[in-house]
């Protein structure tokens, strides 16, 4: 019944959304107005539906019911709480659920929530999410019915993917998805303004909170990511430029980018054709991701014929949306009222240079990834892009565009001198000299990229802090704040990032328990190895006791589990983070000789890798509700079009 | 600068920068591209020694040596046609076996001597390297990602 309840709901969510779209578009004609009011309550009623679908799924995985097809081959009943409920979207249908619940929700919080829009213009981005979702739900019924019932329900349950069986999958997900599709908001918009000719200041401020909410949960989204694999996958990393990380970190550099030239739009009213364009592309490259990774086209161009249904459609909806967005693009934007224009040396000067390197990234991230597939299904060849190639590209792009962070803050809007913008940044300026100097002293021998990257990450702290100077505390505004403390995030992420490349050490040996061996600063006593039983695997566990000087000995447990429903061993890492980095142990097989491989890392500040991606989703908020608290003023002053153009 | 030529400029400059990230990208991509080698081609081609590139067969059963370190592998990969001796020191991931696909990272040494940086393991059940895929290696469980 409950699933059967699910897939109804599901089919009224996607008529709803089809309803949302007519009414939208209905209302844009003249003596329309009538239309826009009933398309509020639509557009909830859908995203209630939605979410009554999604909660039916969840209820179904939490009782493990196996009648239904996804459940008995994605679940089990020996599977932990935790993952049962969070196992919902740990398979492809479930999560492409998940993902049109948040294109659900996300409609309804635009109906419900956006005031400041002019009347049209919503009318028309409410239209447009509709037709985005009804594409979404087509997705779903048609190539990935999540409710689909077998007819002889099996007596157990395949089991679930015991490399996601970890706490991360509650979080990072949702998290992430959150981020992708909050996105969507962006682009209907992007589209709405569009239609109804309307770009200017009081566009870009409706636009900018959506655009921050998307955008801070995607950094926490990647984030968590990042940490999770680095101590799931116990190969120590935590960014290997897979195409699966590369799908969410093409949207977030797209979103940052936009973030940074809708901010320009609305304090200058300049970059209007760019700003709608970053907007299209930020949730293209959402879908892009999805399409990546839901299609199936990553684990081989092959996947297609594994199931050609599901990537050709998520292909077709790609082409159509990004297509249809583009079209409209190339037909409007030449009638949208021209900008401001600017001097070069000035805030939104250097803003444009951020987005230029941020959509060079964007476009080398793109290529990498894509060229593999395109050379697979061109020429037959198969070939790989890997980490070298990316750190080659996007790694001295990343570092200019870090220099770029330090100054850019310091310039003023509309026209700057650069001798005065010199004289502001040259304490910052001199620490990085001063920081250039002492770690070549400390530690002579760096490669290059962890050398510049430790130099500028103090520069630019320095730098982010700067824009606080002499001002009053209590005085400076929210979103000063957000600025100062994402800018700050950005220079601790890229300390940890170097920091890791330059002084990680690094201990592999297969010991005897009762040995101790040595890595970094610390000696590990090698004390005992265990079977240990777990809910639904087994354990075989090292205990490890680590001392460094005379703190106090940490103890850590690192293991193998054995799963058996489905057969598969996993290595647990034990990790303990001291304020000065984080010791990292691996247990692997056991050798001749009543030996164990152990494999032991010292990673100085990693930590401030993910501190400083917190710090930016962080800084994120902070701007969030600097500009979202009531400022009336600045709505009434602006009434959508031009003043100076 | 009128606001039409501003736009025009700043046009030209993204334009100019995308063709730049295009070209760049391609110029890296020849020299990082063609990164995945199977041991025929690895004979075929000579690979430059020292460069990074994987390599990617099956392991050859009965190959399979341990070093007195415990810690180090020796083992031959093999597509039928052509042999590579690898050497591997590391945890090896779980479905690392004999008689089963393998991906490594790293090196030759030597013509038909290389020498691994990292076993590619898979992020899930389902994943696998690209170009293993569809040669009937690897394959494991039924689950759906």
């Amino acid at each position: 019944m409950i699933a059967e309840a699910g897939l109804a709901a599901l089919w009224i969510a996607a008529m709803l959304a089809a309803l949302q779209a007519f009414l939208g578009l209905g209302s844009l004609k003249a003596g329309g107005e009538e239309l826009l009011r009933a398309v509020r309550p639509v557009a909830v009623a859908q995203a209630v539906m939605t979410l009554g679908a999604f909660a039916a799924l969840m209820w179904l995985f939490y009782s493990t019911d196996l009648s239904v097809e996804l459940v008995a081959e994605d679940s089990a009943s020996t599977v932990p709480t935790l993952y049962r409920i969070a196992g919902t979207w740990g398979n492809h249908e479930g999560s492409m659920l998940l993902w049109v619940t948040i294109l659900a929700i996300a409609g309804a919080a635009v109906a419900l929530l956006e005031r400041r829009l002019p009347e049209r213009t919503l009318a028309a981005t409410i239209a447009a999410q509709g037709v985005i979702a009804l594409g979404f739900f087509a997705f779903l019924l048609f190539s990935s019915n999540p409710f689909a019932r077998l007819d002889i329900a099996p007596a157990e349950g395949n089991g679930f993917n015991p490399l996601l069986q970890d706490p991360g999958l509650a979080f990072h997900p949702p998290t992430l998805y959150v981020g992708y599709v909050g996105l969507s908001v962006a682009f209907s918009f992007a589209v709405g303004a569009l239609l109804t000719r309307d770009v200017g200041p009081a566009f870009a401020k409706a636009m900018r909170p959506w655009v921050l909410g998307a955008w801070v949960f995607l950094t926490l989204g990647i984030t968590a990511g990042s940490y999770w694999a680095y101590y799931e996958l116990g190969w120590g990393g935590w960014w290997f430029w897979d195409p699966t990380e590369n799908a969410s970190l093409m949207p977030w550099l797209a979103a940052t980018a936009l973030l940074h030239s809708v901010t320009v739009l609305a304090t200058r009213d300049g970059l209007r054709a760019w700003t709608v364009m970053l907007a299209v592309v930020a949730f293209s490259m959402s879908m892009v991701g999805t399409f990546l990774v839901r299609s199936g086209i990553l684990t081989s161009v092959h996947a297609f014929a594994l199931d050609p249904k599901r990537g050709a459609f998520i292909l077709v909806l790609l082409a159509l949306y990004i297509g249809g967005a583009l079209a409209l693009f190339g037909a409007r934007i030449a009638t949208v009222a021209e900008g401001n224009r600017f001097d070069p040396v000035s805030r939104e000067g250097a803003l444009v240079i951020n987005n230029l390197l941020l959509s060079v990234i964007l476009a080398l991230v793109l290529i990498g990834t894509l060229y593999p597939l395109a050379a697979e299904s061109m020429t037959g060849e198969k070939l790989s892009v890997g980490p070298p190639y990316f750190n080659a590209t996007a790694g001295p792009l990343a570092l200019i565009l870090v220099a770029v962070m330090a100054a850019g803050p310091a310039m003023r809007w509309r026209r700057d001198e650069i001798v005065a913008v010199a004289r502001r940044i040259a304490i910052p300026a001199a620490l990085t000299v001063i920081a250039l100097v002492a770690i070549l002293l400390l530690a002579p021998g760096l490669r290059i990229l962890p050398l510049l990257g430790l130099t500028l990450a103090a520069g630019v702290a320095a730098a982010s802090v700067a824009p606080l100077w002499k001002r009053n505390l209590r005085r400076t505004p929210l979103f000063t704040w957000g600025m100062v403390m994402a800018h700050l995030g950005a220079a601790v992420s890229l300390a940890g990032m170097a920091s890791e490349s330059a002084f990680t050490k690094e201990t592999l040996i297969a010991a005897r328990p009762g040995e101790t061996v040595s890595v970094g600063p610390y000696a590990i006593r090698f004390a005992a190895v265990d079977p240990v039983p777990g809910q639904n695997f087994t354990a075989v566990q090292a205990t490890l006791i680590a001392t460094r000087g005379s703190a106090d000995p940490i103890t850590l447990t690192p293991a193998q589990r054995t799963f058996d429903n489905p057969p598969q061993t996993t290595s647990e890492s034990a990790i303990a983070t001291r304020w000065d980095g984080q010791l990292y142990t691996v247990v692997g097989e056991p050798v001749p000789g009543g030996r164990w491989q152990l494999r032991l890392w010292w990673k100085p500040f990693v930590t401030l890798i993910w501190l400083g991606g917190a710090l930016i989703a962080i800084g994120g908020a902070l701007s969030l509700l600097g500009r979202s608290l009531p400022r009336r003023k600045v709505v009434a002053e602006s009434t959508g079009f031009a003043r100076f153009g | 600068m009128k606001a039409k030529n501003q736009r025009l400029v700043l046009a030209l400059l993204a334009l100019v920068a995308l063709v730049g990230a295009v070209l760049l990208g391609m110029s890296a991509l020849k020299d990082q591209a063609s990164y995945f080698y199977s041991p025929s081609d690895a004979v075929r081609d000579h690979v430059e020694l020292g460069r990074t590139v994987r390599l990617g067969g099956m392991v050859e059963k009965g190959s399979l040596r341990r070093e007195p370190d415990g810690v180090t592998i020796d083992f031959r990969v093999t597509d039928g046609a052509a042999t590579v001796t690898a050497r591997y020191t590391g945890i090896v991931p779980d479905l690392f076996r004999e008689g089963s696909g393998v991906v490594a990272e790293g090196r030759f040494t030597a013509p038909g001597r290389f020498a691994a940086d990292t076993i590619l393991a898979k992020h899930d059940e389902n994943y696998k390297p690209p170009e293993l895929a569809g040669n009937g290696m690897h394959e494991t469980g039924s689950l759906k990602r």
